[in-house]
């Protein structure tokens, strides 16, 4: 079954020998580990305690299967390529798996969009729960959260930050299979996880629902993706690690210790689904908001920020606008962040103080999100007309916008008076999706829009004005969402503290409900424009791989630098 | 050891703690000498090939 090669039964033996020994050895290695799944899946499937373990074992085993089928097929096929040496002179950068990382983010991207757009449709209209339990509200929200926050959003940093380590270091990413593993590795662990979701597996952490043994996986996974990560800053040829690679290293390490921390948790059996938490109490409630908290920080904004710190100098041509804010940015960034969870928890059982603590860093926290900010619109300076001239700058410009202001409403939202009115309200929602919306996915959308042609070898987009309207489009959707959740916000906020002169409540709870009404459908509108707006986008990413150009805007496009450069 | 001296300890010493790294960041980031290399660092994304 396994093929020997041909250099073997020399005695005699050249760097290319050793290069393809080297290389058979760490295939059988991961040959092995995919053996070793095979048989954990079905162990797991046999004993299993409960349908879901018994599914997820079988799911686990086949994925097994295929990866050794394909381990096997790549070996065939690797065995008298070029390799992977550095061609006259540049760097072999490795672009499969930023091509495999656009078409798993954007297909994340429609999912996770358009279960959004269902479940808001459910809290305007409950009939279409469909009474089910796969169906109802309760366990499609965090197949939507995770749908966007981890699938889209983690797959696009997986992605960039592959990406991106790769051309500011000068050096192909590292490993051979590596790299692979992380990226088939996250797909399955979204698969479980969504999968688990739908049929009631939740250890009810926000953010964190999945049960034990899809963490164990997940950590897994994680591990080999900071080790690549790091052996490719540390076979740079640049000298100096660029400030992205910073911030991408931030969210990675963080990210892992977060994730470790807040699931550790004691399974009730090994071949079952359900686990108890190690933490009880308000220390539970600490650590998941700690936990939930830094999601916010680490994966949504410092991974995020490391797109924006290359992506917009890349796109305008210019270098990032001063490169000690940066520094600055970045380490009052990560050390003020870690300490905002409280918020989350005011007036609780938490300790008064640490209630306080957490508003005070969060209110800190203006400071160094602000001073990033500045930092990406000035960039543009000098280059402002190319927010006119090219729609892709837009989206990447837009978006630093609405990454402050959403950083600007969050440390005012977690004022304590403040706080009093909105938690708990759809204010939160609307904060969240102005900076998901607005500045996760725009930044987002923007890395892709520049990373299709450049990856694809295209001399351009199919369409910039199909992106302009992606862009408007989408623009109007998130308006409407977030001025109908500060509107409903604020009114059920309201309405819940409003006293009569006896003292009594004024409203019954479903009093508020009722209210909600309107400005839910119109929410529903919003998302609906946003998921149009990004089935744009999959149709004009989709022509350019392709290498289609449309051919009204033939003389106008905004080029493809790199492509430029390489003829 | 008990929560009272814990909590203050983190609200006295933990202040310290911060602000000196905060002070050692900016001067690191601000000092002269590092200027140039800063500056030719922003420039890593445009130079690649």
């Amino acid at each position: 079954m396994i093929f020997i090669p041909k250099s073997f039964q020399n005695s005699s033996s050249t760097p290319e020998d050793n290069r393809n020994r080297r290389n058979l050895g760490m295939n059988l290695l991961w040959l092995a580990f995919t053996i070793i799944g095979v048989l954990l899946g079905v162990i797991l499937s046999a004993k299993a305690v409960d349908p879901t373990m018994m599914l997820h074992g079988m799911v686990f085993s086949i994925a097994a299967v295929l990866s050794a089928f394909a381990l096997i097929a790549r070996n065939y096929r690797n065995i008298n390529s070029p390799g992977l040496a550095d061609v006259n002179g540049s760097v072999n950068y490795n672009t499969e798996i930023i091509k495999a990382g656009v078409i798993a983010s954007t297909f994340w991207g429609v999912v996770g969009f358009s279960v959004g757009l269902l479940i808001a449709l459910q809290l305007a209209f409950p009939v279409l729960n469909f009474d089910l339990p796969w169906t109802n509200f309760g366990r499609l929200r965090p197949l939507h959260t995770s749908a966007v926050i981890f699938a889209f959003g983690g797959n696009i940093l997986i992605m960039t930050s592959f990406h991106v380590v790769q051309r500011t270091c000068r050096a192909r990413l590292a490993g051979d299979v590596a790299p692979w593993f992380v990226f088939w590795g996250y797909q399955l662990f979204i698969v479980l996880a969504a999968t688990g979701y739908v049929l009631g597996v939740t250890q009810s952490k926000e953010y964190a629902e999945p049960e034990w043994y899809v963490d164990i996986w997940l950590t897994l996974v994680w591990v080999v993706y900071l080790l690549v990560f790091l052996a490719t800053i540390w076979k740079r040829q640049e000298k100096h690690i660029y400030v992205a690679n910073w911030f991408f290293l931030a969210f990675i390490v963080t990210i892992a210790m977060l994730h470790i921390v807040n699931n550790l948790s004691v399974p009730v059996s090994f071949t079952g689904v359900k686990s108890y938490s190690l933490f009880a109490g308000v220390q539970s409630a600490l650590t998941q908001w700690w936990y939930g908290h830094n999601a916010v920080g680490f994966f949504l904004t410092a991974g995020f920020l490391g797109i924006m710190y290359y992506f917009i100098p890349k796109r305008v041509n210019r270098p990032v606008y001063s490169y000690r804010l940066s520094i600055i940015h970045f380490w009052s960034l990560i050390f003020l962040y870690i300490w905002a969870g409280p918020h989350h928890l005011h007036y609780t059982a938490l300790p008064d103080w640490a209630q306080t603590l957490g508003m005070t860093f969060s209110i800190m926290l203006w400071m160094p999100s602000w001073g990033g900010m500045i930092n990406g619109l000035m960039t543009l300076s000098g280059a402002w007309d190319k927010l006119r001239t090219d729609p892709v700058v837009r989206f990447l410009v837009t978006s630093v916008a609405f990454y402050g202001m959403s950083t600007f409403e969050g440390p005012l939202m977690s004022i304590k008076a403040v706080n009093a009115l909105s938690h708990y309200t759809d204010w939160t929602i609307g904060h969240v999706h102005s900076g998901a919306l607005g500045w996760v996915a725009y930044i987002s959308f923007g890395a892709l829009y520049f990373l299709t042609p450049v990856v694809w070898k295209r001399k351009s987009l199919y369409s910039d004005a199909l992106v302009n309207l992606h862009f408007w489009i989408s623009t109007v959707g998130i308006l409407l969402y977030i001025t109908a959740m500060w509107v409903s916000g604020i009114l059920q906020g309201l309405m819940w503290r409003a006293y009569d002169a006896f003292g009594f409540l004024e409203y019954s709870f479903s009093e508020t409900v009722e209210a909600m009404h309107p400005f839910y459908a119109i929410r529903a509108g919003g998302g609906a424009l946003f998921l149009i707006g990004a089935l744009i986008m999959v149709y004009n990413l989709w022509r350019t791989v392709r290498g289609d150009v449309r051919a009204k805007e033939a003389g106008s496009l905004v080029p493809n630098m790199e492509f430029a450069g390489a003829r | 050891m008990d929560y009272h001296s814990v909590s203050t300890f983190a609200q006295s010493y933990g202040l310290l703690y911060l602000f000196g790294l905060f002070i050692a960041v900016l001067a690191y980031a601000l000092w002269p000498r590092n200027k140039e290399k800063f500056d030719k660092a922003a420039h890593i994304p445009l130079e690649e090939d």
